[in-house]
This record gives structure tokens, C-alpha cells and sequence, in this order.
């Protein structure tokens, strides 16, 4: 049974639907991040989960118990927002200890279990200072730990990281990671950021327009995207379009190109073949490759460790990643003509 | 669509009820003094003088009898002769404190706010000593007199010039310098740059500031009432038909006819407002003015001339309250001031004010807040929030007169049991509260809506009640607007006479109110020192409010500090 059973969820505001039957199940100790573009739906997810902005029809289910109905003050969940929600009059070790008053423990039992708190974010000094004094980075610790304060079964983030500047969010994805991993709570984290979920997820949920769009591990999303959408949303995707030709053949343009056998497409549909510009081969093509084909190297984008190159043959465009090492060793130059192969089992059809 | 599966109903926290139950409170609490009274009001328009129902016949008669209907005229063209002085005249004040480089800013500041926390008898009781029948420069007016249209249009620009100004300052403040940069680097003219960036950033607050003073003079009764001669507004016509004649429906329907603008003045500003934008983003580089010597000589010369004419007047009315026999002899005297000589209540009407000051303060800052904050953050429950809301609204339209009025027919009728409050204390605070009610609100929500409105969710994650929210994080942070809210009702407690003017009792009479008597008695020098010691009282609580702000509120909100 899993800790988080979710089942026909809807939410609709008057005409418009930002949730539409969703089902998902989160196991214990899971960290699962909600991916998606703005008004795809996934922090109304989040808040239906807490109880915030109910569902207008659906069951959720937190470890066998039904909260459906419960208001949030009956769920049992921590949660951080984007903006924190420090109460800014209050000092950080009050703040971490705001819930643990309300259940009439002993004060020098509340003080340990703020300091331990504060020790376990990093901030082991912090209890005396005003959150107004403190870097962004670190009032995002301390409203974990307050999240974390009442130890809940339930963690939920929403964008926690996306008000911070770049290297802080990098340093803190590990530090989020490893003290979900180290306290085992099961955690549901909401960004629109697709490296941030990537890095960070045991699974992941991608949703649009208020629809899952595929669940799976990183890994998974990443090599086998189910829908053009994921396809698209998550990292960089040359998208072709062409026309299913066999069971493993698609035209596009002048090019027959092979790709892994299909079913459920007939003869002549639209589709769109898609590979990731990491995926293009240009070493050590054996002579009988299928997909070769001749390019002419088109603009060159440096990026730092790589080059984005756009390539162009017999009227098809498509983008590949260059490392600085097969830059240097090919030669490789706008203008020049190069061999290049897709490899089938990188290849993926959609239905256009 | 599988539309069968059943909508999802929540059940209520106890903190959902407890505050569900709170906007009942208040609704009903607001109902009862601002819906029903101008309910009977209205209701009161359509019967004869023994509350039989006789239809438009009020109606008829009002605008049938031309000297009636003359008022009404009247009131239109003095209000709209007013709006088109003032404007122009705060525009360019506002604009010099904003925008140019003032030597003594604050003080200019501070001389234009000073009508604020006079009573509007003061500048009417000013004039009468420079240019009454026995005034200093009565001669200047060549024949004419002060009484009538001129002295309420002069009486009016001082009285208003501060409510406009405030706006337009608002207005002004929030420019991006950036525009102006881009507007020079583009090469426009002083002119131009005026016309196109200045003026359309302002738009809104000018529109604002016109109306507010277009329903500030359409409403006001002290002014006319003191000065206004033979010449008839709306607003003492209310007056004489209820307190002269007794005529109590007939006053109903001057009501609502002087309710009728002042309504549709309000009505318009919101329209206005929802059209404007935020034209501060989070990016805006807040404009600084620059010293520019011929501009600013030229700014602060207008700024002394202006604040030379409220000192003007302010000091006349300070003068000729220690004046013996103005103007014959001019020896000082503090005898104006024993003012058991003048009004049977004394010094007790002054007392009487503090007391309902007080009594507003504490009693509107607290049902403003609690009742904003319930209409902000009560989970649901929509339909009765937006009631509350309605009714926090309603009394910005509703000139004091008019509530005055419907609160003499809700509350003196002999079926309602609440008109046991009537001819108490309790019922002038009550009223005062009603009258004033929408400022507060408004200042509550704008404080309520600056703070994150995660604070409940995350109380309610932490399984903290609500209340204990309310009490240790959102009303402290809160607390330099709930005193704003606070020092606002007294001040307009201590000032007010259009809407207790028909309320009180011989035990309960107010100093606003006394002095309004006084004056009617024709004792011109004791009713001004009154006025003279109300604006002195409410100076001096404003005075001390900005002192606690910057010395006691830092100390106690170490917090904001970085």
C-alpha cells in the first residue's frame, strides 16, 4: 500500500479546469517532484494534497486514512512556500518552534528541539536573529525546519529553491536531498525547473494542463519520454517532422529514416521522429550504420563545455551537441560537411 | 464528462467556524449601524409626518418648492467652484514637495495638513473676524460681504486643500526616474515631458483628489452653516428641516438627494481606480529631485504664499479666540475660554469629546481590523464576506448628515430594542465609528494584503489555532497601521459635526457640537476658542503619535531591521 494514494482528482474554477482526473500514488520515504510549466496544474495539486484549496471531486488518501475531506489543520504535513512564510516578527528559533508551543511541551524540551533543528539545517546560531537578518538561503533552512519541527509524515515544497540566485539553489538541492534521505520523510516538491527535479527526485510527475503527462524516474523521463510533451519539456529535443512510411520507417523530407518498430501508427500518418542533440553519432561510424546522413555544419553555439551546432541535410534541420574534445579532433567548422548517424534505439516517434 | 462523481464537500476546522462565526459578527454588527439606518432612511422618504406611506409625495413637494430646489443647485456649483480651485492649487503644492528641492519640506508639509484636524466651523469662524461685518479687511470687498457663496468657497479651499493634497502627493511620489531619463535622452520638452509622463502617471490621483473634494464640500456642514449667509446648500437645508421644522420626512429627502452625489462621486473613483495599474514595478528607480535654483526659488515662493494663507487663517482664529471685543478692544483675555459663560455644559462638552474619541478609537480600530482581517482570511463563506466588504464601503459614500439622520429614525424607533443607546454616549460613538468606518478598512486590507498570505496555511499545518496567529504575528506586524487606524477615528471624533450634530443629548453634547451652538447664539469669539482648543487636542495627539512612531515603535519592531 502506498503512504499516498491519490484517486480521480478534479478541480475546476467555474469554466476552468486546472485539474482533471489525476491518480498517482507516493510510496513511503519517496521524494517525488511535481514537473511542469506555470498553470500546468501542479501546485493545485500540492494545495488539494495539503487541504488548502480542496478538490472539487476525488479521494486523497494519506497512509489508509481518507483526508479528502479534512481541513489542513487535520492533514498531517509540513510544508515550505516559495516565499518562505517566516513571520517576520518573530525570531528564528520561535519561528522553528511555533508549531511545538500550541502542544503544551515543556519550554526546555521546545528549546532543545529547535536547537536540534537549527543544528540539523546548518544554522545551529541562528535562534536569536530576526528573520529580516538572515541571506535568502538561510531563511529557506529555517522555514524547513519549521516544517520539519512537528515532525510530520507529509513534506510538501512548493518551488522552495526558486526565489534564490543560482549557486545558492545548486548547494541547497544536496542539502534538501540528504536530509530527506536522512530523515526518510516522505517528500513532495513542486518546480517548474527540470534539472532541479532531474537531480533531486526519486520520481517524477510531469504534468500539463492540469493532466499527468508521464510518472517515472529521472532516468526514465529523460531516455523515454512517453509524450512530444515531455519529449519537449524535459532537456534539449530535435523535433522532425515527417510521415510514418513502415512499421519502422519514417520519410522525412527526402530522407527514409529507420526507427525503432511502432505500433498503434498506420502508413502515411503525421509524426514527429525525435532525438536529443546529445544523441547525434559522429565517431567511428561503422560503414553500414543505418540513419547516416551528410550535413552541412550550420551555426555554432558555444555553451562553455559544449557546442550546440545546427546541422543541416537535403532540407532537414536539426541541432547536435559537440564536446571541445570531437570539436578539436574532427575539425569541426561552420560550412564544413560532416558524416553523421542517429542511432535508432535513441530515436523516438510521436504522432503529430 | 464524468461530471457524476460527487463534489467534494470540506469539513470545517475549528478555526473555519470560529471565524465564520466572526463574519456574522461583524456583518450583522454593520448591518445594524450602517445598512439598517440608511435602510429607515430611505424607507422614511416615502411617509408623511405620522409615518403613514404616501409614495413620491415627499418627493413631489421637494422638487416643487424652487427655494428647496434652489439649494440643490446651489450646493452642485459650490462644490464644483471649490473642486476647480483646489485641484490645480494642491496639484502644484504636492508637486513641490515631491518634486522640487524645498528648504523646511517638513514644515511646508506639516502647515498643510493642519486643516485636517480642525472642524470645518474653524475657517468659517476665521473669516468672519477678517472680513465680517466687523472684520479687519472687511473694506477689501469693496461693498460686498463675506457671507454667502465667496466666504464658503475661501472657508472650503482651506478646509479641503489638505485631503487633496495628501493624494496628490501619493500620486507624485511614485515616479520612476528612469522614465524621466529615457523622456530627456529622447530629447522632449519641459513641456512635453509634463504632459506625457508626468500628468498620466498622476491621472488617477487627480481624479481621486477632485472627487474627494467635490464630496467633501457637498457634504460639509459647519462651513455653510457658519458662513453661508442666506446662501442654501443641501446640507444645511437637512438641517433646518429636521432640527428647525421638525420635519423629519422632508429632511430624509434632502437626504437623499445630497446622498445622490456624493454617492455617484464615489461610485466614479472606484470605477477609476480599478482601470489604474501599478506603474511602480519592483524594477522602478524611485525619482529624487535634483537642487535647480530658478525652479525651486520658484516652488518654495508658491509654497509660503499657500501656507502663508492657512497660518493666515489658523492664526486669526487663534488671535480672536483671546481677543475681549473684537474689534474694538484688543486687549487679551482668557475669557473666551470659560465656557460655562457661553453653554450650560462648559468645559464638559469637551470632555464629552475626548471621551467618544477615545471610545471610537479603541472601539473602530478594533471592530476595523478584526473585520478586515475576517474578510481577508476567512476560508469560503464568500457571500457574507462580500457583504462585509459592501457594508465597509458604503459609509465612504454617505455623507455624516445622512447617516446622522437614519440613525435618528433606526434608533429612536419605539419597536427596536437597541434604542436604548439612544441619547447615550454609546450611540455618538457608535455613530462616529459607522461614519468613519470605510478609512479604517481600507487601511486594515492594504496592511493585511502586504503580508504573506501563507501565514494561515502554515499556522494550520503546524496545527496552531488561528487566534494565536492573529494575536502574535499578524496584528503585531500590523500595528503601525492599526494605530494609523487609531489616531485617524479620534482625530475625526474630536473634529466631526455633521453626523453627532443630531444625536446627542444635553448630557452628551460634544465640543464640536457645543461650538456649533455658540455660534448660533452669536457668540463668535468663545465658539472659535472651542474650535481653537479641538484642533489643538487633536494636533497634539497626531504630534504624539509621530513621536512614539519613530521613538517607541523602532524599539518595539526591532524586527524591520535588516
Amino acid at each position: 500500500m502506498s503512504y499516498l494514494e491519490v484517486r480521480n482528482l478534479h478541480k475546476r474554477f467555474g469554466d476552468f479546469t486546472a485539474l482533471g482526473d489525476v491518480s498517482l500514488d507516493v510510496g513511503e520515504g519517496e521524494f517525488v517532484c511535481f514537473l511542469g510549466p506555470s498553470g500546468c496544474g501542479k501546485t493545485t495539486l500540492l494545495r488539494a494534497i495539503a487541504g488548502l484549496d480542496p478538490q472539487t471531486s476525488g479521494t486523497i488518501r494519506q497512509k489508509g486514512r481518507d483526508v479528502s475531506a479534512l481541513p489542513p489543520a487535520a492533514r498531517d504535513f509540513g510544508i515550505v512556500f516559495q516565499s518562505y512564510a517566516l513571520f517576520p516578527n518573530l525570531t528564528v528559533g520561535d519561528n522553528v518552534g511555533y508549531g511545538l508551543v500550541s502542544r503544551r511541551q515543556k519550554k526546555a524540551e521546545i528549546a532543545k528541539r529547535v536547537s536540534e533543528l537549527l543544528a540539523l539545517v546548518g544554522l545551529p546560531d541562528a535562534g536569536p536573529r530576526y528573520p529580516a537578518q538572515l541571506s535568502g538561503g538561510q531563511q529557506q533552512r529555517v522555514a524547513l525546519a519549521r516544517a520539519l519541527a512537528t515532525s510530520p509524515g507529509l513534506l510538501l515544497l512548493d518551488e522552495p529553491l526558486s526565489a534564490l540566485d543560482a549557486r545558492v539553489r545548486l548547494r541547497l538541492r544536496h542539502e534538501i536531498k540528504a536530509l530527506q534521505r536522512r530523515l526518510g520523510v516522505t517528500t513532495i516538491m513542486v518546480t517548474h525547473d527540470q534539472e532541479e527535479a532531474l537531480t533531486m527526485a526519486d520520481r517524477i510527475v510531469v504534468m500539463n494542463q492540469g493532466e499527468i503527462e508521464q510518472v517515472g524516474a529521472p532516468q526514465e523521463i529523460y531516455r523515454q519520454p512517453m509524450t512530444a510533451f515531455v519529449a519537449d519539456f524535459v532537456g534539449a529535443m530535435n523535433f522532425l517532422d515527417g510521415v510514418f512510411a513502415a512499421p519502422d520507417r519514417v520519410q522525412v523530407g527526402s530522407v527514409s529514416l529507420a526507427c525503432p518498430p511502432q505500433d498503434g501508427l498506420a502508413p502515411g500518418n503525421k509524426v514527429r521522429l525525435c532525438i536529443r542533440p546529445e544523441d547525434v553519432r559522429v565517431r567511428d561510424l561503422p560503414a553500414d550504420v543505418p540513419n547516416r546522413l551528410t550535413v552541412e555544419v550550420g551555426e555554432l553555439d558555444f555553451v562553455g563545455a559544449f557546442c550546440r551546432a545546427i546541422l543541416q541535410a537535403n532540407g532537414v534541420a536539426l541541432t547536435a551537441d559537440f564536446s571541445s574534445n570531437l570539436m578539436r579532433d574532427l575539425g569541426v567548422e561552420r560550412g564544413r560537411t560532416l558524416d553523421i548517424a542517429l542511432p535508432i534505439d535513441r530515436l523516438r516517434v510521436f504522432a503529430a | 464528462m464524468s461530471l457524476a462523481a460527487p463534489i467534494q464537500r470540506v469539513r470545517l476546522s475549528r478555526d473555519d467556524l470560529l471565524m465564520r462565526i466572526g463574519v456574522c459578527v461583524v456583518a450583522v454588527a454593520l448591518l445594524v449601524i450602517v445598512g439598517l439606518p440608511l435602510w429607515s432612511l430611505l424607507v422614511k422618504g416615502f411617509e408623511d409626518r405620522d409615518g403613514k406611506f404616501v409614495g413620491l409625495a415627499n418627493y413631489i413637494a421637494y422638487f416643487s418648492t424652487p427655494a428647496l430646489f434652489a439649494s440643490a443647485f446651489n450646493s452642485l456649483y459650490v462644490a464644483l467652484v471649490c473642486t476647480l480651485i483646489v485641484v490645480p492649487i494642491a496639484f502644484l503644492y504636492a508637486y513641490a514637495l515631491t518634486r522640487a528641492v524645498l528648504p523646511l519640506r517638513w514644515l511646508f508639509q506639516g502647515v498643510a495638513l493642519i486643516p485636517i484636524f480642525a472642524p470645518s466651523l474653524l475657517p468659517g469662524l476665521a473669516l468672519i473676524y477678517l472680513f465680517g461685518t466687523q472684520g479687519f479687511f472687511k473694506s477689501w470687498l469693496g461693498g460686498g460681504q463675506i457671507y454667502g457663496f465667496e466666504g464658503i468657497v475661501i472657508a472650503q479651499v482651506f478646509y479641503c486643500l489638505p485631503h487633496a493634497m495628501l493624494i496628490l502627493v501619493t500620486a507624485l511620489a511614485t515616479a520612476d526616474a528612469r522614465l524621466y531619463e529615457a523622456a530627456d535622452a529622447l530629447g522632449a520638452s519641459k513641456l512635453r515631458v509634463f504632459f506625457t509622463v508626468t500628468l498620466p502617471g498622476a491621472k488617477y490621483g487627480v481624479i481621486s483628489a477632485a472627487l474627494v473634494v467635490f464630496t467633501l464640500v457637498i457634504t460639509d456642514f459647519g462651513i455653510a452653516k457658519v458662513i453661508g449667509g442666506n446662501f442654501n446648500v443641501l446640507a444645511t437645508d437637512v438641517y433646518k428641516q429636521v432640527i428647525g421644522q421638525q420635519n423629519f420626512s422632508m429632511g430624509a429627502v434632502v437626504g437623499m438627494v445630497l446622498l445622490a452625489p456624493a454617492a455617484l462621486a464615489f461610485a466614479v473613483d472606484r470605477f477609476v481606480q480599478r482601470k489604474q495599474v501599478a506603474l511602480l514595478t519592483a524594477h522602478a528607480v524611485p525619482l529624487v529631485p535634483r537642487p535647480k535654483l530658478g525652479r525651486d526659488v520658484f516652488y518654495t515662493l508658491l509654497c509660503a504664499v499657500v501656507a502663508a494663507g492657512i497660518l493666515l487663517i489658523l492664526g486669526m482664529a487663534v488671535w480672536g479666540s483671546f481677543i475681549k471685543y473684537w474689534p474694538y478692544n484688543l486687549e487679551l483675555t482668557w475669557a473666551n475660554y470659560k465656557f460655562e459663560a457661553f453653554d450650560a455644559n462648559g468645559w464638559d462638552s469637551y470632555w464629552n469629546s475626548i471621551v467618544m474619541a477615545l471610545g471610537a478609537a479603541a472601539f473602530g480600530t478594533a471592530l476595523t481590523f478584526t473585520g478586515a482581517w475576517l474578510a481577508e482570511k476567512t476560508r469560503g463563506f464568500f457571500l457574507l464576506r462580500d457583504l462585509v466588504r459592501l457594508l465597509a464601503f458604503l459609509p465612504m459614500a454617505v455623507p455624516g448628515l445622512v447617516l446622522g439622520l437614519g440613525y435618528i429614525f433606526f434608533f429612536n424607533a419605539a419597536a427596536n430594542p437597541l434604542n436604548v443607546i439612544y441619547g447615550t454616549m454609546a450611540i455618538l460613538v457608535v455613530n462616529t465609528v459607522a461614519h468613519f468606518y470605510t478609512v479604517g478598512h481600507l487601511t486594515a486590507t492594504t496592511a493585511l494584503k502586504q503580508i504573506d498570505p501563507e501565514f494561515e496555511a502554515v499556522s494550520a499545518s503546524l496545527k496552531v489555532p488561528i487566534w494565536r496567529t492573529f494575536a502574535r504575528v499578524t496584528a503585531p506586524i500590523c500595528l503601525p497601521s492599526i494605530l494609523d487606524v487609531a489616531i485617524y477615528l479620534f482625530v475625526n471624533a474630536m473634529t466631526t459635526v455633521s453626523s453627532v450634530i443630531f444625536l446627542y443629548s444635553p448630557d452628551t453634547k460634544l465640543a464640536s457640537v457645543a461650538a456649533v451652538n455658540i455660534e448660533e447664539a452669536g457668540t463668535t469669539a468663545a465658539a472659535t476658542a472651542l474650535c481653537v482648543v479641538i484642533v489643538a487636542t487633536s494636533a497634539a495627539v497626531k504630534a504624539l503619535h509621530l513621536l512614539s512612531d519613530r521613538f517607541l515603535l523602532g524599539r518595539l519592531q526591532a524586527w524591520r531591521r535588516r
